[in-house]
């Protein structure tokens, strides 16, 4: 890594001690499951550039934007409009929060049983690992779960940047019109920090670039319906996760790249794994970088991921913005009714993501669904009885895995994986 | 032809080998140690087979130095239990370091099943620590809590926490034997537990070390209210089923 990095990592205040070990582990950790894949389709040197300069070039490029005036926007959800941010010349990046990182510090802010997304967003904090948190000048927290509502509260004096966003968790009028004032007042907060006026034009511009990102990942989604799959899941999830990473135009350019790739793949018959290999949904909770333990057992275990019912997959990208409005008022409307549809699970009821669920199962062609959820995280561990219930009854084998970011259950989630693997096959 | 299967287990490693006609013809058992490789190894080294499959935890390791395709315990189980009883629909394991609860179609397919995640409470682990910290042999650890007079709860199901809770009840002059019956009792209810989520009613077929141990057979029986069915040596069952699979494929 170059020096330049490091001077610029020491500017952003990181521990450059604890932050060269971070970027070891997930150096080895890329090569070892990501590298080593066969097979993999062109294009997909992108994806090992943007990770293999994850904290490096991608910073420069936001530190230059910031001294070009332009403000960075930091967010933890789906929910955080990125139309919203764009419009207003900011940039939006979401935050470190895939490892376990300075568990000894968290746990002294945080009771031990929360779930390892919200440890590890404060694990990156403490430790000073983090150079996206440390370039923002806001930070989106979001009220969904009750674990991280209350988890904002003690980040709240870690950070002097922290803007908390309020969300409906029913989907009712009130739930709309409560989700319309928090998106008007993020718009308001937004323009206050950038000191730009978001205008019908720029509004348009934004909800546009949005869309052709989202589009793009539909395409990428759309061919991993063929077999043999033209694209490993641990390709496609990356591809998920470094939706919140990268420059938003060259995302969509490159994705669109690889989805060339793919189409003349598929006109040939080629596969990252052979013909009928089993084929598997995973749907729940998010899966951000480093986050590959679940798909990495998979497909070393004789199947192939074919989509992911996640907030960092098609929960997240599934709808676009309407396109047609004319005013920002308009707009905004059209923003809220598309953020409105996203089915997490702390919405009560969430009928829309069986639904969904069962719907991707049969496009995906999928022959099961793995409910992942991560150990503490109770709207996704309760939604995930249900689901598994309602799904078996419809004859589609399902297997729920609770787990976290450690590696001490890999022999047992192998095993269950390759069981649940023989009995789809 | 004969056909191998070796179980590379947390605790044990078995070995058997079947004829064409899937008959037993040879079966070895060995303790895991802290070098399950070499141990594998010698097992078995001298023995001839002409094909083997690997199965149990260690079934990868086995797989690179063997070059043998491998199968996860469930399915292994499975088979095995379909060559005894072939009519089961329901298959408890309880294992060394992991538990399972498989429930099977009428075809002998698996339909669903149940298996701990990552903490090996309510397995042989948990059951030798505890008969070890109570002084007993482990062969003797069931005999010995089928004659205490009463039950006791005992609460904890984590070793660790398990463990201390013992050491209290001895230093309260409880009977060594009733905090036996105890342990097993709770070791019980998380099988039973682990059952009933997958399967409600039939006969279910009891395999694994664990299986040996009368007091669990017994109270088992006794709080389903089902029949248990026990193959002769149950240890040795996902062995017998990785043989049996390897004849499959032949």
């Amino acid at each position: 890594m170059s020096e330049d990095y490091r001077s610029m990592w020491a500017d952003l205040g990181l521990d450059l001690e604890a932050h060269d070990a971070l970027l070891g582990v997930l150096g080895k950790a890329y090569q070892d499951i990501y590298l080593s894949q066969k097979d993999r389709p062109d294009g997909m040197g992108y994806f090992d550039f943007v990770m293999s300069e994850v904290h490096g070039l991608r910073i420069r490029e936001l530190l230059d934007e910031k001294e070009a005036g332009r403000k960075i926007i930091g967010s933890y959800c789906v929910f955080v409009p990125e139309e919203i941010v764009l419009a207003a010349n900011a940039t939006l990046v979401g935050l470190c929060s895939g490892a376990d990182f300075a568990m000894d510090e968290v746990e002294k802010l945080l009771p031990r049983n929360t779930c390892a997304l919200i440890k590890s967003l404060f694990g990156f904090k403490l430790g000073k690992v983090c150079p996206y948190l440390e370039s923002t000048d806001m930070i989106v927290g979001e009220n969904t779960c009750d674990g991280k509502k209350k988890a904002y509260e003690s980040l709240n004096h870690l950070v002097k940047n922290l803007y908390i966003m309020d969300l409906p968790q029913v989907k009712s009028e009130q739930g709309r019109t409560l989700l319309k004032s928090e998106y008007d007042r993020f718009k308001t907060a937004v323009e206050e920090l950038t000191g730009v006026s978001i205008t019908a034009e720029s509004l348009k511009q934004a909800i546009q670039m949005v869309n052709a990102k989202r589009s793009a990942i539909h395409r990428l989604s759309s061919l991993r319906k063929a077999d043999p799959a033209p694209i490993s899941g641990l390709d496609a999830l990356l591809a998920n996760q470094v939706f919140f990473y990268d420059n938003p135009a060259r995302f969509t350019e490159s994705v669109n790249k690889i989805c060339d790739a793919l189409e003349n793949r598929i006109a040939e018959k080629k596969g990252v794994f052979p013909e009928k290999t089993p084929r598997i949904l995973v749907s729940g909770c998010p899966q951000a970088v480093p986050n590959w333990k679940l798909p990495f057992i998979v497909e070393t275990s004789g199947a192939v991921i074919v989509g992911e019912e996640s907030c960092v997959g098609e929960r997240g990208t599934r709808n676009l913005t309407d396109e047609s409005c004319r005013t920002v008022e308009e707009m905004m409307e059209a923003i809220v009714d598309r953020y409105y549809q996203v089915d997490c699970a702390i919405f009560t009821p969430n009928p829309e993501r069986l639904k969904h669920i069962q719907e991707m199962v049969a496009t995906y062609k999928a022959n099961g669904v793995i409910h992942y959820s991560l150990q503490f995280c109770q709207p996704y561990l309760m939604e995930s009885i249900s689901v598994e219930k309602a799904l078996e009854e419809k004859n589609i084998p399902t297997l729920r895995i609770e787990t976290d970011y450690s590696m001490e259950d890999v022999g047992q989630l192998k095993t269950r994986i390759e069981a649940f693997i023989e009995q789809i096959q | 032809m004969c056909f191998a299967g070796i179980d590379i287990g947390s605790r044990t490693i078995e070995l058997v080998v079947v004829d064409d006609a899937g008959e037993i013809v040879l079966s070895l058992q060995t303790d895991t140690g802290f070098d399950p490789k070499s141990e594998a190894d010698n097992l078995v080294n001298g023995v001839s087979f002409d094909r083997i499959m690997a199965t149990g935890y260690g079934r990868n390791l086995f797989e690179i130095s063997f070059d043998a395709p491998t199968v996860t315990e469930i399915k292994a189980h499975v088979r095995g239990v379909l060559a005894i009883f072939p009519g089961a629909r329901t298959v408890l394991d309880i294992g060394g370091q992991d538990s399972k609860a498989i429930v099977l179609y009428e075809n002998g397919k698996v339909k669903k099943f149940e298996m701990n995640d990552r903490c090996a409470a309510g397995t042989g682990k948990f059951l030798e620590i505890m008969a070890k910290t109570l002084g007993f042999e482990i062969e003797a650890f069931g005999r010995e809590a089928l004659m205490a007079k009463k039950d006791l709860n005992i609460s904890s199901m984590c070793t660790v926490f398990a463990e201390s809770e013992v050491t209290s009840l001895i230093a309260k002059g409880l009977s060594r034997r009733e905090i036996a019956r105890g342990l097993h009792t709770s070791v019980i209810r998380r099988a039973a537990s682990m059952i009933n989520r997958v399967s409600s009613e039939g006969d279910i077929v009891f395999t694994g070390g664990v299986a040996k141990n009368q007091c669990i057979r017994k109270l088992l029986s006794e709080k389903l209210g089902r029949e248990i069915h026990i193959p002769d040596d149950p240890q040795m069952i996902g062995a017998l089923g990785a043989a049996l699979l390897a004849a499959d494929n032949r």
